[in-house]
């Protein structure tokens, strides 16, 4: 099948910085696309020139094989990560308002079930919590029934509880055949939602493929995870990538066997140590020597 | 173009306007507070008056009808003042606290003036013509303008500039605002067209300026009783284009920038040479040519020399199409401009 997004050689220099170097990517219709990056590597810059809300520095962006028309505004849906809402209007009165501004809006009922909204429909916009606005926004990007939808850090600030129906929101969205593209810090997130994914790094994308294939190719393995109290000192002349990583300290390995045995020879504690097979945030860690979240 | 568009962004404007309280209140007490305490300075009446000391306070009740001419005292462009003697009075007069000095125990009147003093010279006469009475004066003619109170020639002034705050700020500073808080990115996400919206944004203001004024005007009429000597339609109709030729300069300042505080540095920057060289507050009849000819660089001192005539001299239309026609055009000059410059972004 045809690409529905294609991005080619997309460039953005700010006065100072570079955002955004050489980006191309493409996405197959009916997919979700996950841009991973720690924060500043340029995700949220990359999404808003493909969503025409900034011009770009350089390259192109081709929607179903074509530039950008006038009709791309009507297709498409977005949920900024930073963005304000109009002052002294209620939920409903917002969800009603931007209904209003194009051609086939979905019906508002039905975007205020499935986003949540019934119960703050008179909210005024201004009185929501993080969570809510988050629920509304959500709500915003799907007004006009779009077959792309960009989702910008989507789960940010929501709790465990309010993670989980988006995620369920979002397959469904996905069963109906429409395109996702979101960013996200989550690697749980990322592996559970999207079939494709970029990783992003100082304005160029890294490495690219389905969740497995990344960790298969740049993961592999194991991780053997110390609490960070272990002292790095007896740590010295491991054969292994040994690293900080939040609070803990983990060693990569492809022999987990050898790995623990070297350990026991070092007189490390053990206590508190844990051990899981290579995951998305191991890749991002192998591929950039640093953390998705900084 | 999309009609549906424009009134669903114009009725969410609307809305934002009635629902901030504070600001909503402000809009009308603002105007009304100015044009109150003005009249009440004023005393409702003529805004030239002159205050005349007479010592000893005791020859105002008594004696000072037999020592000075009734018909001063009661002239309606005199304000008696006592003082206690005659050293305190020409204090006063030296210091322009008080125009005439004047002896009540006197039997010839005696009196004293500050040569340094315009109103002093003036209320002088007034006084000394009171000693006419009696004496055959010489023919006088009495014309039959309008009488036109200081507030009156205010009125029109206060609400040009209350529109002119509304509409500079109203438009160009919350754009501004909305650019900077990212509310324009998430219009610019929709259909909507940069014209779509600035027309909303326009329409709004303009709806909203016509209203305060409206309420402005008849809660002012009740206390002071104005007399609009020419067509209310015409002046509305002077009031409205006024309105969109200021709502369009605010378009301009609208049209870039996400610092509120220079936005607002720089409408200040326009609005206080306007308010003053425009004659919201007082006259520049009789001021130099440069400042006159200054004044004619800013669309204000057309509406406001359409609106003044229309009110207080009953112009028609007629009489005010070069001021209505300079309104238009300059109108749809900045449109153009503000239309041209708009970005949602930076
Ligand atoms: N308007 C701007 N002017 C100048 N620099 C900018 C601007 N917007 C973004 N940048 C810079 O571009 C880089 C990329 O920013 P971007 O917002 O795209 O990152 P991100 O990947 O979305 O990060 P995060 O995970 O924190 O949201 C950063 O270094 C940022 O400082
Ligand atoms: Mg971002």
């Amino acid at each position: 099948m045809p690409p529905i997004l294609e991005v080619r050689h997309l460039k953005k220099r700010y006065s100072s910085v570079e955002a955004v170097r050489d980006v191309s990517f493409s996405v197959p219709p009916g997919i979700c696309f996950g841009l991973l990056g720690p924060n500043g590597a340029g995700k949220t810059t990359t999404l808003e020139i493909i969503e025409d809300i900034i011009p770009a520095s350089g390259g192109e962006v081709l929607y179903r094989g074509q530039p950008r028309s006038r009709s791309f505004r009507e297709e498409i849906g977005i949920q900024f990560q930073h963005t304000s809402l109009l002052s002294f209007l209620s939920v409903r009165e917002t969800l009603e308002t931007f209904a209003s501004l194009f051609s086939n809006p979905a019906a508002i009922d039905d975007i205020s079930r499935r986003c949540d909204l019934d119960t703050i429909a008179k909210q005024r916009n201004d009185r929501l919590s993080g969570g809510q606005r988050q629920r509304l926004t959500l709500a915003l990007a799907l007004i006009n029934q779009p077959s792309l939808v960009f989702l910008d850090e989507p789960s940010t600030g929501l709790d465990p509880q309010s993670r989980r129906n988006l995620w369920s929101i979002l397959r469904e969205l996905k069963e109906e055949g429409r395109t996702l593209i979101l960013t996200t810090h989550s690697m749980e997130e990322a592996e559970y939602l999207c079939d494709d994914i970029a990783i992003m790094d100082r304005g160029t994308i890294i490495a690219s493929g389905s969740p497995r294939e990344l960790i298969e190719r740049h993961g592999g393995g194991s991780a053997i995870i110390l609490p960070g109290h272990t002292p790095l000192q007896p740590l010295q002349g491991m054969n292994y990538s040994v690293r900080r990583s939040g609070g803990d300290i983990v060693i990569h390995t492809d022999h987990v066997h050898q790995g623990l045995k070297e350990l026991i020879d070092r007189d490390i504690a053990l206590p508190g140590m844990s051990i899981h097979n290579a995951n998305l945030e191991d890749v991002f860690l192998h591929l950039t020597g640093r953390e998705l979240r900084e | 173009m999309n009609l549906k568009r424009i009134w669903v962004v114009f009725k969410a404007r609307n809305a934002e306007f009635f629902r901030d309280r504070a600001a909503f209140g402000w809009n009308f007490a603002f105007p009304l507070l100015i044009i109150i305490g003005f009249g009440l300075m004023f005393d409702g009446r003529e805004f030239k008056r002159f205050r005349v000391g007479i010592f000893p306070p005791t020859a105002i009740e008594q004696g000072a009808s037999e020592a000075l001419p009734p018909t001063f005292l009661k002239d309606r462009h005199v304000i008696v003042v006592p003082v206690a003697d005659r050293e305190e009075g020409e204090n006063r007069l030296s210091l322009h606290r008080i125009d005439l000095l004047v002896d009540g125990t006197s039997a010839s009147g005696a009196y004293w003036m500050n040569s340094s003093s315009p109103n002093s010279s003036l209320a002088e006469k007034v006084y000394l013509s009171s000693y006419m009475v009696g004496k055959t004066p010489p023919q006088r003619g009495v014309t039959n303008g309008p009488q036109i109170r200081y507030i009156d020639w205010l009125m029109p002034g206060i609400l040009a500039m209350n529109m002119m705050f509304s509409a500079l700020w109203g438009i160009g500073y919350v754009i501004v605002r909305y650019r900077k808080n990212g509310t324009l990115k998430r219009l610019k996400a929709t259909p909507l067209t940069a014209f779509e919206y600035l027309t909303a944004q326009m329409l709004s203001r303009i709806f909203l300026i016509i209203f305060t004024l409206l309420v402005i005007w008849v809660g002012s009429d009740l206390i002071f009783d104005f007399h609009i000597a020419g067509s209310p339609l015409l002046l509305l109709l002077v009031f409205i284009l006024g309105g969109l030729n200021l709502c369009s300069i605010g378009l301009i300042f609208a049209a870039r920038g996400t610092s509120e505080e220079f936005t607002s540095g720089i409408l200040n920057f326009i609005s206080w040479p306007m308010m003053f060289v425009s004659e919201v507050w007082f006259s520049l009849e009789g001021s130099s040519k440069i400042v006159q000819d200054f004044a004619l660089l800013f669309p204000m001192t057309y509406l406001l020399r359409a609106a003044r005539k229309v009110m207080n001299e009953a112009a028609t239309f007629a009489d005010v199409q070069g001021e209505c026609l300079v309104l238009v055009t300059t109108t749809l000059v900045f449109l153009v401009i503000g239309a041209l410059l708009f970005s949602w972004n930076e």
